[in-house]
């Protein structure tokens, strides 16, 4: 009788432990789509401004081509060439801003200033979010790797989390310390 | 006449703009004019003494792959430097479509302004959605010349308005007096164009050869330009692997040699060429021409009168072509005197007086309304970026 007793409670603590690794990996899944989607927003805001600087007429003609293709081509990638045109518009970026003197030029016309603000803002929190977001892409996939994740399905259908790699190196005149201030 | 000439490419990097841009300004100088050509290069030291560096390019993704172009604020000073200096009387800008010197020198100046397209733009959603930084330049441009028709077709889609036709030229003085190679000689058909690049077309011979090994066993085919031997032959059954030698790179006179040497210079492009200059030099070698009928192609072969034609990528048609013209010596004497004479066309006599007639155009049209002193100026109303 008392082995019935212990092989209830047995079951009993595994559905629990059951219960609460579903309820982590839930916790990581929501971690996860909102890294994403802050990554989303993220670089969508980078080629916003990249792109709305190359229409304003505020750099010579040939930057402002090269950095309307990059962006243009970030925001229209689909999901697989996202990676490769978001690095593109990365270094796109470095090309343009690797001069100081070309962050001085651009802060001295009239309404410079303000899209370079944006423009640093944006670059520099990409790495940043995607940071987040690959940090939260490892965590998940450690625990769904988990024997008992795997055997018991807890995963159910959620897609396995990929990592967003891209070249997403800051241009050297807008880093803190490149930025004349 | 005090000339100014734009190169938007690196002037280290071999290139067909490049090249023309070498060429037209020795033309000019040997003529007696002064011409200073701005173009992007790492060392001064070993420009040219008409060459001015603009500064080093910078390697950036454009239109799907990285090319190497020049913009930006440093670029844009200089440019202006040079047109202060330079003080000329024409502005000769090279691709001004393409994100780099040209573009930057058409903004930055005004008064007589020529510009040249060599190719054509490959996407133009983005020419239109940029137009609004692009118009202003093109604006000021007074005369367009394309290198071949099919180079006018592609400007006029893109951009509107119209263009005359100035074909690339060549030294074909430096191709018909070209010796022979002896080795070279004796039933040889020619290739020239890198190997790897299936643009070029080599995969086409190579499938036409085992057809015109069947009825010449004694062909071989000499094939010139850089890249990896092996894998281009790969696919070849051994007897018609014996039949192919790989020359490699090879210098401006060894072409020459090969061109002069080759019984029948095949060109089996299959797309890509917006002028096709490597024809130009064949027939400049009194070779008998074989090629693809591209636009550009057929109209550098005079329509298949100074050269003969077969349809784009068809290996089949190909050999029956090179089959029929090995059995036909009296035809091939035909094509090469064709060839001979065509081409004279493309004679950097004919070619540097045609461009000299445009800037004179220009220029007389400006002088007349603005009196004399330097006619082409800084435009003051991108004044700020100085």
């Amino acid at each position: 009788m008392t082995d019935w007793i212990w092989a209830a409670v047995a079951v009993v603590l595994f559905a629990v432990y059951l219960s609460w690794t579903a309820g982590r990996l839930d916790r990581l899944h929501t971690r996860l789509d909102t890294a994403r989607a802050a990554l989303d927003a993220q670089l969508l805001r980078r080629a916003s401004v990249a792109q709305e600087l190359a229409t304003s007429s505020l750099l010579d003609p040939a930057a402002s081509i090269l950095l309307y293709e990059a962006s243009h081509a970030a925001r229209q990638a689909d999901e697989e060439q996202r990676e490769v045109a978001e690095s593109e518009l990365s270094q796109a970026l470095r090309a343009v801003f690797g001069e100081p003197a070309q962050v001085a030029q651009l802060r001295a016309v009239p309404g410079g200033e303000e899209v370079l603000r944006d423009l640093t803002s944006a670059v520099r929190r990409v790495p940043m979010a995607r940071r987040f977001h690959n940090d939260a892409v490892r965590a998940a996939r450690a625990l769904r790797t988990h024997r008992i994740v795997r055997y018991f399905r807890l995963a159910g259908r959620a897609p396995f989390p990929m990592a967003f790699e891209m070249d997403d190196e800051v241009p050297a005149a807008l880093a803190p310390q490149g930025s004349p201030a | 006449m005090r000339i100014g000439i734009v190169c938007p490419y690196d002037w280290d990097v071999p290139g067909g703009v490049q090249f023309h841009i070498r060429d037209l300004a020795e033309h000019l100088i040997d003529l007696g004019h002064k011409v200073s050509v701005l173009a992007p290069a790492d060392d001064d030291s070993r420009l040219p003494s008409y060459v001015v560096s603009a500064g080093r390019s910078v390697a950036v993704p454009y239109n799907g792959s990285v090319a190497r172009l020049s913009f930006g604020i440093i670029s844009a000073t200089r440019v202006r430097r040079w047109l202060r200096d330079g003080e000329f009387d024409i502005l000769h800008v090279h691709e001004p479509a393409s994100p780099s010197l040209s573009m930057l020198a058409g903004w930055a100046a005004t008064g007589p302004m020529v510009a040249t397209f060599h190719t054509s733009n490959p996407r133009s959603r983005v020419m239109i959605a940029a137009s609004p930084i692009l118009q202003p330049i093109f604006e000021k441009i007074s005369a367009r010349v394309a290198v071949s028709e099919y180079a006018r077709r592609t400007l006029v889609e893109h951009l509107g308005g119209d263009a005359v036709v100035i074909p690339n030229g060549v030294d074909v003085g430096f191709f018909a007096g070209a010796e022979p190679e002896p080795r070279w000689t004796g039933r040889t058909i020619g290739f020239i164009g890198r190997i790897n690049e299936p643009r070029k077309g080599l995969p086409v011979l190579l499938a036409a050869l085992p057809q015109i090994l069947a009825a010449h066993p004694d062909v071989r085919l000499l094939v010139a330009g850089k890249g990896d031997e092996e894998e281009a032959a790969a696919a070849l059954a051994p007897e018609v692997r014996d039949r192919v030698e790989f020359l490699g790179m090879v210098s401006d006179e060894e072409k020459a040699r090969l061109l002069r040497s080759v019984d029948l210079y095949v060109a089996p492009n299959t797309g890509g060429e917006s002028f096709g200059i490597i024809l130009v030099e064949a027939m400049s070698a009194a070779a008998a021409v074989l090629a693809s009928d591209l636009d550009a192609f057929a109209q550098v072969l005079d329509g298949g009168r100074a050269g003969e034609l077969f349809p784009v990528g068809d290996a089949a048609a190909l050999a029956r072509a090179a089959v029929r013209l090995l059995d036909d010596p009296a035809r091939l004497a035909q094509l090469r005197t064709a060839a001979a004479n065509h081409v004279t066309r493309f004679d950097w006599s004919v070619v540097g007086a045609d461009i000299l007639a445009v800037y004179e155009t220009v220029a007389d049209g400006m002088g007349g309304t603005l009196g004399a002193a330097p006619k082409v100026r800084e435009d003051d109303r991108n004044s700020r970026f100085t």
